[in-house]
């Protein structure tokens, strides 16, 4: 669990430095600095009284600013991620807001507490309705 | 749920199921018998010009060379052109004809929906919400509450990712879910494999699900494109299982439960386009 945790830090440090390539590409002429710490993969770990565990990466500094990324880890599963230092505040992040936004799920809902209407899904065909959540949500109204 | 009555009707066609639900008064009225019923005749109207199952199908007669394109339901050109406007505004990446033989079959279903939703538009003072196999098409007027769309998750189809709630507009859904690796990438013509679903929301049914497919076609890069697309965003289960979205997903789409899920830090997608 250990490696694939370091693994995603690193990932993530590498995804982080991507950003900083694309932002050297955009042209204005500053090189983007880096720390070079993708290397460095003895994130501090703090564990919390609940065991869980957060591991946080070490710092990249982009051309806006550092970012610095943490995971929190419970139970052998990456429960959160997060970006406690990242740069804002200024209009270059409007520039920043041409990236998508990695996401990391917690639990996915259960559809009987979600409260929804209606679903958006891949296409179910009518042999598979009958079956499907759409159906029930359906019969809810019929 | 809403306190206002509802009611929902649903209806095999096309070989999807679709349903309506409507919000309002009078639901057993003629006004909205009526208005439900051309939504599906017009339906059933799009299927026998389209469907490639049906022999007799205007396309089908067309490809044949049993008919001329002047002769054929005015529908088929207007879907021609359609597809072609299709391809340079996903880079390529919807194309109807990659399969060999031209086919618009994930074009027609959205365009199908949208103008049969139309005949809902005269009700004044009803919401309603349309699903075609998990296209999804909303109306709410002011003052009713809006309607709480669930995500599917690709994995799990009982379970929802995240739910957003819409006044109006469209959600498409495309993936891997139920029918499997089934979208081919027009560039390798291989079945796109990467991506497990893509969510679009935005103010058309048609383009978001077309949207949606070339997403799903062409995987991560996608994100580009689709963050320019102006009035849709899109939310990408990426090959790692971890959720992506255009930055304007979070401020068009209201999320009740988004205390759940947090966003992080902005990464850029991978660089290569065909990725």
């Amino acid at each position: 669990m250990r490696r694939i945790t370091l693994w995603l830090l690193s990932t993530v440090a590498v995804l982080v430095l991507l950003f900083s390539y694309r932002t050297s590409t955009m042209g204005a002429g500053t090189t983007a600095t880096t720390g070079g710490e993708a290397d460095d993969t003895t994130a501090d770990v703090s564990p919390a009284a609940d065991g869980t565990k957060v591991y946080k990466g070490s710092t990249a500094d982009t051309r806006w600013g550092p970012v610095r990324v943490s995971i929190t880890v419970a139970n052998g599963k990456i429960t959160k991620v997060e970006v406690p230092t990242y740069p804002n505040g200024n209009r270059r992040d409007q520039e920043i807001n041409a990236y998508a936004l990695p996401i990391l799920t917690q639990e996915t809902v259960d559809a009987q507490s979600a409260r929804i209407d209606t679903v958006s899904g891949a296409t179910v065909t009518s042999d598979g309705y009958i079956e499907s959540l759409q159906a029930a949500l359906d019969a809810a109204g019929l | 749920m809403s306190g206002v009555p509802q009611r929902a009707w649903v209806e095999q066609i096309m070989g999807l199921p679709v349903s309506v639900h409507m919000r309002g008064v009078d639901l057993q009225g003629y006004a909205v018998e009526s208005a439900v019923a051309a939504l599906y005749d017009s339906l059933r109207d799009a299927d026998k010009v389209f469907s490639t199952y049906r022999d007799d199908s205007d396309l089908n007669r067309w490809y044949r060379g049993e008919i001329g394109l002047d002769a054929a339901d005015p529908a088929i050109p207007e879907v021609i052109a359609l597809c072609e406007d299709a391809v340079g505004r996903t880079r390529g990446f919807f194309d109807a004809t990659v399969s060999g033989r031209w086919d618009p079959t994930g074009l027609v279903k959205g365009w199908a929906v949208r103008r049969a939703a139309r005949h809902l538009t005269a009700l004044t003072g009803h919401g309603w919400c349309v699903n075609a196999g998990g296209d999804v098409l909303v109306y709410t007027p002011d003052g009713e509450p809006g309607w709480r769309i669930g995500i599917e998750d690709p994995r799990d189809p009982s379970r929802i990712l995240r739910v957003i709630e819409r006044r109006d507009g469209a959600v498409a859904t495309s993936g891997l879910a139920h029918r499997g690796a089934h979208i081919l990438n027009p560039f390798s013509g291989k079945p796109a494999t990467s991506v497990p679903a893509v969510t679009v929301t935005g103010p058309d049914l048609m383009w978001a699900d077309v949207y949606a497919t070339a997403a799903v076609a062409q995987g991560v890069a996608a994100l580009d494109w689709l963050d320019e697309a102006d009035g849709y965003e899109a939310l990408m289960v990426a090959p790692s299982g971890l959720l992506r979205v255009t930055p304007g997903w979070n401020s068009s789409n209201s999320q009740p439960e988004s205390s759940a899920l947090r966003a992080v830090a902005d990464v850029s997608p991978s660089p290569d386009p065909h990725g």
